[in-house]
């Protein structure tokens, strides 16, 4: 319901100075309704665990990371226009503080998953004033680079599994934090419990990043980075920081995804520098989400993580078959559908579930 | 005299390095597409290189012939079907249809061709090397890539500035709407471009071929090292290209001599130290 207001100097038609002519509108009554269901839907998927199966768990906890994933990607490159082929990067990167932080400082696993992200968030600070001197389409393989040699660099840590990896035994985890109460709460065995404390951990991450990517797209610095996308000369020429606003959210990007690369592999419980910095994994799929789901939407990716769920359930046993089915569809998307399928829909039946557009329109 | 064998080492293999981003360069400047199937393209056409002489069982140079035919007409129909329609002011959709397009083919060598490590067999030419020096000799087979990518530059060249189709590729790069009421039809240019870009990947795969093994996975890291050269190089100029390949070949031989581990990651450490210092390459273009 954000409503904001452009003031007109009102000399033609003599209006009293403090009423807009003009307003601004991105709220519809359907979001209203909407932002219920979302709420209730959310407060069913936390009660899950008492009911649902591990393996539905563990698929949930794919989904929720996925999508995860696939939002932080949607703000970075389709807001932003940092189209970056190198987010495994921060995957990696939370994943293995994740697994230094258990196996060389002993510190509680899920504490240290903020720290896993701000491992992230601080080699992001580092490596983005370098890759940002890459225009655009370069930026992309920039990144993809910096991916790379951090792969590469992980791999020399001898104490961290070296290039072989490594894993962590459920004796090292059975301390985790709240671990007890879950399985008291539920009467689960630990593996199981772990798996239901990983599942809320990436609901919770899901839903935060979500709201968060949400609000910020709404608010005037959501406004100032699209203009930054699609103008920087004219964004800047009004005011508009854009290699401030371009970093800053490449950072705060950078910190979520290591975070939810540091809750994946918790639940992994084992890792290798091949796996953490996957091209296929991390990237592949998450744009592949992005790109059926439709590109600058929040439901996009939800749509997209749910397409992919069920090619994953009933492609995946095929292998390579199964990715060239996925790249595939995302060019035909791409040719054919490039506001992707929750884009189209929302275009023919023009609902917005969480509207982003702003609309101008007379104020009554 | 190890050292020096390091820098002979680095420098040869520069030249296969340019040769994979001359193609990846070329449709950058005329068109400002980055190609993120390009290393999937060259591997490709090593694989149908690789077929035509196994399978139909034809010499070489006459498979990698008949593979650069096949080639540029892949390239132009790739174009006019896939590329054409995405291309324009926003950068995304390109990006993740040649995205799409490399694990298509990536997954593709591997339902055809598995995961085994396959190379192209070139007879006495791969073992034997000549003497450059006294105590100074070479493989035959990596100077031919040196010389093969020189002469490729020189080529590229006298296309681009000598031939009526390079002022159509120059013109449309610096001004598609205007090159067009010129009489340049841009769609063909175009086409074109990537046709060649595309030719161009099959020398650089015949090369590779033969000197290193290669499995359908390893196409990201070609076009990791192409891209590599042409910024290290400096946008804009082919030159630079060749030069920033061997750069990267020398970045590499110094650190895979140092520890064989480091050989790939001190490639990246010598791209991400140039981005540091010379943002815009070490020998940039004059004109921007």
């Amino acid at each position: 319901m954000s409503v904001e207001s452009i003031h007109v100097p009102a000399s033609r038609e003599q209006r009293p100075a403090d009423l807009p002519v003009w307003q601004v509108r991105i709220g519809t009554r359907l979001s209203r309704a909407a932002a219920v269901a979302g709420i209730v839907l959310v407060a069913v998927l936390a009660a899950l665990p008492a009911i649902a199966s591990r393996n539905l768990i563990q698929d949930l906890i794919f989904v929720f990371t996925m999508l995860t994933l696939a939002q932080l990607w949607n703000v970075l490159a389709g807001w932003g226009g940092l189209v970056s082929v190198g987010q495994q990067a921060f995957v990696g990167l939370g994943a293995y503080a994740l697994f230094a932080a258990i196996v060389m400082a002993g510190l509680d696993p899920v504490a240290a998953i903020p720290l896993a992200g701000l491992f992230a968030a601080l080699i992001a600070a580092v490596l983005g004033p370098l890759l940002f001197r890459l225009e655009g389409p370069y930026f992309a393989i920039g990144s993809w680079v910096a991916a790379e040699a951090l792969r590469l660099i992980c791999a020399q840590f001898k104490s961290l599994g070296g290039g072989t990896g490594m894993s962590i035994s459920p004796s090292e985890l059975s301390q985790m934090f709240g671990l007890k109460a879950v399985q008291a709460l539920l009467g689960l065995r630990p593996a199981a419990a772990r798996d239901v404390l990983v599942y809320w951990l990436a609901l919770l991450l899901a839903v935060l990043v979500t709201l968060g990517i949400y609000a910020f797209i709404r608010s005037r610095h959501g406004l100032a980075l699209a203009a930054s996308r699609d103008n920087a000369a004219a964004a800047r020429s009004v005011g508009v920081r854009t290699a401030r606003i371009r970093h800053l959210l490449w950072i705060a990007v950078a910190f979520a995804t290591g975070m939810v690369g540091a809750v994946v592999y918790l639940q992994k419980a084992r890792i290798s520098p091949d796996a953490a910095f996957s091209v296929t994994d991390w990237t592949a799929y998450v744009i592949f989400i992005v790109v059926i789901g439709g590109v600058r939407t929040i439901e996009g990716p939800m749509v997209g993580v749910l397409l992919l769920w069920g090619l994953v359930t009933y492609l995946a046993q095929y292998g390579s078959l199964y990715l060239v089915v996925l790249g595939t569809l995302a060019i035909l998307i791409m040719l054919f559908m490039p506001q992707g399928v929750w884009g189209a829909a929302a275009r023919r039946w023009q609902v917005q579930l969480f509207p982003t557009q702003r609309w101008l329109g007379r104020s009554r | 005299m190890s050292g020096f064998d390091t820098i002979i080492e680095g420098v040869l293999l520069g030249g296969v390095y340019a040769l994979f981003a001359l193609g990846l360069s070329l449709i950058f400047g005329i068109m400002r597409l980055v190609n993120l199937a390009h290393g999937d393209l060259i591997l490709l056409a090593a694989y149908l290189v690789l077929s035509a002489t196994t399978a139909l069982g034809l010499p070489l140079a006459a498979a990698a012939l008949l593979v650069v035919v096949t080639m540029f007409v892949l390239g132009f129909v790739l174009q006019r079907l896939v590329l054409e329609p995405v291309l324009g002011d926003d950068i995304l959709p390109p990006l993740l249809v040649t995205f799409g397009l490399s694990i298509v083919i990536q997954n593709g060598l591997l339902l055809g061709y598995g995961a085994d490590s396959r190379r192209l067999q070139a007879g006495a030419f791969e073992s034997s090397s000549v003497t450059l020096a006294p105590g100074l000799s070479v493989g035959l087979a990596p100077l031919t890539a040196l010389v093969t990518a020189i002469a490729a530059v020189a080529l590229l060249q006298v296309i681009f500035y000598r031939t009526s189709l390079g002022r159509a590729f120059r013109a449309t790069a610096d001004n598609p709407a205007i090159a067009q009421l010129m009489g340049v039809n841009e769609r063909n240019v175009y086409a074109i471009a990537v046709g060649l870009s595309l030719a161009v990947s099959v020398i650089a795969a015949v090369v590779f071929g033969i000197r290193a093994s290669f499995d359908p996975s390893i196409g990201p890291a070609r076009l990791l090292y192409a891209f590599e050269a042409v910024i290290i190089g400096g946008l804009g100029s082919l030159w630079g290209t060749l030069a920033g390949g061997i750069v990267l070949g020398l970045a590499q031989a110094i650190g895979g001599r140092i520890n064989p581990e480091w050989q790939i990651l001190a490639g990246h450490l010598a791209f991400l130290a140039v981005l540091m210092v010379r943002p815009r390459g070490l020998f940039p273009a004059r004109r921007t």
